[in-house]
């Protein structure tokens, strides 16, 4: 449902079906509502047939990479002997996104079936789940209902009976949005600095304290419960345009529109029908100029570009831009694209870990040239040095956050360039004074 | 902002070492404790002190310039004392977008704090802009030590602040 809000006509509610209703955080709660006969049918399946139904529903990574599930969870190794890990990444913090939240806080207990049922897949007996520090009612909600589920038998170490043993274990991050990189996630939950690993090697190898490890989002998870119960065919059906996007997709909208919150689509729902009509559209008379479809760290699309655009992964990535964690951020005529540009660069910045170079510097200067032509000091070189900038922050680093800061910027140059040339020609008066 | 106060007893009271204890049997490294005991020091003393790190870094057997390393790469634990409530203002852009700028700035008069990091002169109130909430939707989200509110609008400031003597 487009929490806060009813459910539209237009989303279908598969996730979403029973936020804001309070009864659902319970284990009686979520049991009256289906809960849990999931994980009781995957207790009789083998790993194996788990992973094949995950791999035929077609589910992919909903965190903002969109890798197949089921395809992640089969690089897991088999009779290695080796403790294994489920991470579950509920470090949401990319700007724009605010779906887990959603989840964290109404149905603790989905995730918390999607995680059992990961650990059944992946030969795991224990579950990370990565709750950012900040995020402090899910996480009141989601220890709750971990502790309902142990005392019911659902966790543990006979799992209803079956003589199979699930932990999950709440680990509270402290403030830094790198941990939703999965390495820096592992570093996290090691005790250690939240600094990206160089990979290879690559999780399922030597992940969380250097055993094979599959980490793997809030939404995914939650949606694994009812391909299980419904099976790979009827996710696999629910898509409005192509097989390489199935199922359905919670997409955070932010910004300016009439209603917004967290919508449930099945993929491939044009984002015309999204914005202008499940969110009720632009403000009363305002013209929607902006949308980045996918958190901050894809390249914004014009309002004509999104009003064209068929919201899956295919879809955005026609328009130039990426579906990935399904936030998004909507722009009116009365926003200023170099100030909100900016803004996000300070964030960028604020957030690098700081361990390569091209991060940690690319990210400063491109704060101080920006704010530079803010403060109507800009030359008419520095969208080229920005620009320039840009290319020494995109692919190569440890970890896509210099990427990430680099992407607003380019697209912002290349889309709204007469926003940047109004300050630096003086037509636009300055945003940011001196202090 | 005074640089130091000698923190109020051990971080690790009988309760806090069995907790942690407790919280032991779940991960296979003592490292791991770390983010955790770093909480139960902001827990028991408002901030982590060089005396909490040294404490910490023996309880878990690891070296204080370690635990110094952890402690100041995660923005949310203090490394100086800061008010009795500790406010957080989103202003990442869409919530600034949004006008959670005039929400921080009712927030910073209100509090008296004036600037931000600043302490109010009673010590009452610490305020900082935080980035990126998660809460985009409900402009302007704002933490109060570990109350997380929503939608908070610039004229109901005044009002939130009074809960938090």
């Amino acid at each position: 449902m487009g929490y806060p809000h009813p459910i539209h006509p237009l989303e279908t509610p598969v996730l979403s079906e029973h936020f804001g209703q309070p009864e659902a955080r319970t284990f009686a709660g979520w049991t009256a509502r289906g809960g849990y006969a999931a994980l009781r049918k995957a207790l009789s399946m083998t790993p194996e047939e788990i992973v094949e139904e995950v791999k035929a529903s077609g589910l992919r990574g909903r965190g903002g990479a969109g890798f197949p599930t089921g395809m992640k969870w089969s690089f897991m190794p088999k009779d290695d002997g080796k403790p294994h890990y489920l991470c579950c990444n509920a470090d949401e913090s990319e700007p724009g996104t605010f779906k887990d939240r959603e989840i964290l806080r109404w149905t603790p207990h989905a995730l918390i079936e999607g995680c059992a049922i990961g650990c059944l897949g992946i030969r795991a007996e224990t579950c990370y789940i990565f709750v950012r520090g900040e995020y402090t009612t899910p996480l009141r909600i989601l220890e709750q209902a971990v502790a309902e589920a142990y005392a019911a038998g659902a966790l543990g170490e006979n799992v209803f009976g079956s003589g199979k043993r699930i932990d999950i274990i709440v680990h509270r991050g402290a403030g830094a949005y790198i941990c939703g990189e999965e390495t820096a996630l592992m570093n996290a939950i090691e005790g250690k600095r939240g600094n990206p690993r160089i990979k290879p090697p690559f999780p399922a190898v030597a992940g969380l304290f250097g055993m094979p490890t599959t980490i793997n989002n809030v939404e995914t998870l939650t949606a694994v419960p009812s391909i299980i119960n419904r099976g790979a065919a009827w996710y696999a059906g629910l898509s409005l345009s192509s097989p390489k996007s199935t199922g359905t997709k919670l997409i955070s909208v932010c910004g300016h529109v009439q209603r917004p919150g967290t919508y449930e689509i099945t993929l491939g729902l044009p984002m015309r029908d999204l914005i202008w009509e499940a969110c009720g559209g632009p403000l009363p008379g305002r013209t929607i100029k902006a949308v980045i479809p996918g958190g901050s760290s894809v390249p914004i699309l014009t309002a004509a570009e999104a009003e064209e655009c068929v919201t899956d992964y295919e879809g955005i990535a026609a328009k130039g831009s990426l579906l990935g964690s399904g936030g998004m951020i909507v722009m009116d005529d009365s926003t200023d694209m170099v100030l909100q540009i900016w803004r996000l660069a300070k964030f960028y910045a604020h957030e690098s870990c700081a361990q390569c170079t091209n991060c940690r510097e690319g990210t400063a200067w491109s704060v101080r040239v920006l704010e530079r032509i803010l403060r109507g000091e800009g030359t008419s070189a520095d969208l080229d040095l920005l620009l320039d900038l840009a290319d020494q922050m995109t692919g190569r680093t440890i970890c896509v956050l210099s990427d990430s800061c680099a992407t607003p910027i380019v697209s912002g140059i290349k889309k709204f360039r007469d926003e940047f040339e109004a300050y630096l020609s003086g037509a636009r008066q300055p945003a940011l004074v001196e202090a | 902002m005074s640089s130091h106060q000698a923190p109020a007893g051990p971080v690790f009271t009988p309760e806090r070492r069995a907790r942690l204890e407790e919280m032991s049997r779940r991960y296979p490294t003592r490292q791991a404790l770390l983010l955790p005991a770093l909480w139960m020091a902001q827990e028991a003393h408002g901030w982590v002190s060089p005396e909490a790190i040294d404490e910490i870094a023996s309880e878990l057997g690891l070296t204080p310039a370690l635990v110094r390393g952890v402690v100041t790469f995660y923005t949310m634990y203090h490394t100086h004392p800061v008010g009795r409530h500790f406010i957080q203002v989103c202003t990442t852009s869409p919530c600034l977008m949004c006008g959670s700028g005039e929400v921080l700035k009712a927030v910073l008069e209100h509090t008296g704090c004036g600037e931000l990091g600043a302490t109010s002169p009673d010590g009452r109130f610490t305020v900082i802009e935080t980035e990126c909430l998660g809460a985009c939707g409900f402009v302007a989200p704002m933490l109060i030590d570990d109350d997380f509110l929503e939608s908070v609008t610039p004229d109901q400031v005044p009002e939130i602040l009074a809960r938090y003597p």
